[in-house]
């Protein structure tokens, strides 16, 4: 049985694709088969940060109307044999993506993978819902920022009371908080809210702490997920929330501020 | 840290705590009305106008609250009456 987990924000642009790249990566890494989902149809973007936007033939949409098999439309990335990429199509409109046919490609795709992921698209509207519906976990990605934690609690309300488990009175969507573009230095001079803040107000489990990296964009630029960048800090962080996602527990890294060496320092870099 | 820097800092510190604040009101906010019944306001409105046909109360002196838990809701009704409670129409 499949486990499927929902990146979800209601917020745009705090990582939310970013993170789905990264995390179906390193689950994939680790030998766990795992497709990957972009539910943002009309605005399609996780098969440019996946790297594979010249393979789309088919799409999401195509398979939940029968005109393509899953098999067709799914699309094996090139760098990790576990992984495949579902694309959301880019040109029909968003009422396609209906309850009971993504219900139906999600019990297909269990049969055959360990794990789900589902890129959900911002706001709180029929996309985003689709895409928590059928979550068994849920990754609400959050900046260190007044909008986006508000918006990660209404997102938490919403996963609470619209989720298929809480419909059918089954054990409530496992949530847990990742905090994306956290600037410890920041921080340390309080103008950025901390770790310990967004966990307070949101009381959720910390999955991870992704600090602000130029890797992330060097990453998209390249269409690699950031996780495969080993050398960066966000890399490293987003294979610790793998980690922990599978149970490890392991202390959180980039939280304080980076120690200069001599050459910067001198450098004044 | 140059001497600009420590006045730069000095001026914003402390911004993140506002922000702090400022969430911790809204988000208690926003997760009491979450479970409400959507009929609360309308109940709140009736209810005032009867209170009002005896009593001079007006719309902050009376809150109506709801609470959920597993066993039982409680639906809390406050009224703060108006220190002379002089009875209408005497």
């Amino acid at each position: 049985m499949a486990r499927t987990i929902v990146i979800t924000s209601g917020k745009g642009g705090v990582g939310k694709t970013t993170t789905s790249a990264a995390l179906a990566m390193g689950l994939a890494q680790r030998g766990h088969r795992t497709v990957v989902i972009d539910f943002d149809v009309g605005l399609r973007n996780l098969d440019l940060i996946m790297g594979c936007e010249r393979r789309v033939v088919y799409d999401f949409i195509n398979v939940i109307n029968g005109e393509s098999n899953i098999n067709q439309a799914l699309i094996r990335d090139k760098r990790c044999d576990a992984l495949y990429v579902l694309p959301a199509s880019q040109t029909r409109d968003k009422d396609a993506l209906t309850k009971e046919g993504v219900g139906k490609v999600l019990e297909d795709l269990g049969k055959s993978f360990d794990y789900i992921v589902c890129d959900s698209p911002a706001g709180i509207e029929h996309g985003a819902h689709m895409a928590m519906y059928y979550a068994d976990d849920a990754v609400v990605v959050t900046n260190p920022e007044v909008s986006s934690v508000r918006d990660s609690d209404r997102m938490l309300g919403i996963l609470s009371s619209k989720s298929r488990r809480a419909e059918q009175n089954q054990p409530p969507i496992r949530e847990y908080l990742l905090l994306t573009r956290y600037c410890p230095e920041r921080v340390a001079k309080g103008e950025m809210l901390s770790v310990g803040d967004v966990r307070e107000i949101l009381s959720l489990d910390l999955l991870g702490v992704i600090p602000e990296s130029k890797a992330v964009l060097t990453a998209s630029n390249s269409g690699v997920p950031v996780i495969m960048d080993q050398e960066s800090d966000a890399g490293q962080a987003y294979s610790d929330a793998v980690a922990r996602y599978l149970g490890e527990d392991l202390p959180h890294r980039f939280l304080e501020i980076k120690k200069k060496g001599f050459f910067s320092r001198m450098l004044g870099g | 840290m140059g001497l600009l820097d420590l006045f730069r800092s000095h001026r914003n510190k402390g911004t993140a705590a506002i922000a702090k604040e400022r969430l911790q009101i809204l988000v208690a906010h926003d997760r009491a009305t979450r479970n409400q019944p959507s009929y609360l306001p309308q109940l709140q409105r009736e209810l005032l106008e009867v209170i009002r046909k005896y009593v001079d109360v007006d719309m902050n002196s009376i809150s109506v609250n709801y609470e959920q838990d597993e066993t039982r809701e409680v639906l809390e009704l406050n009224i703060v009456l108006p220190e002379a409670v002089a009875p209408k129409g005497q």
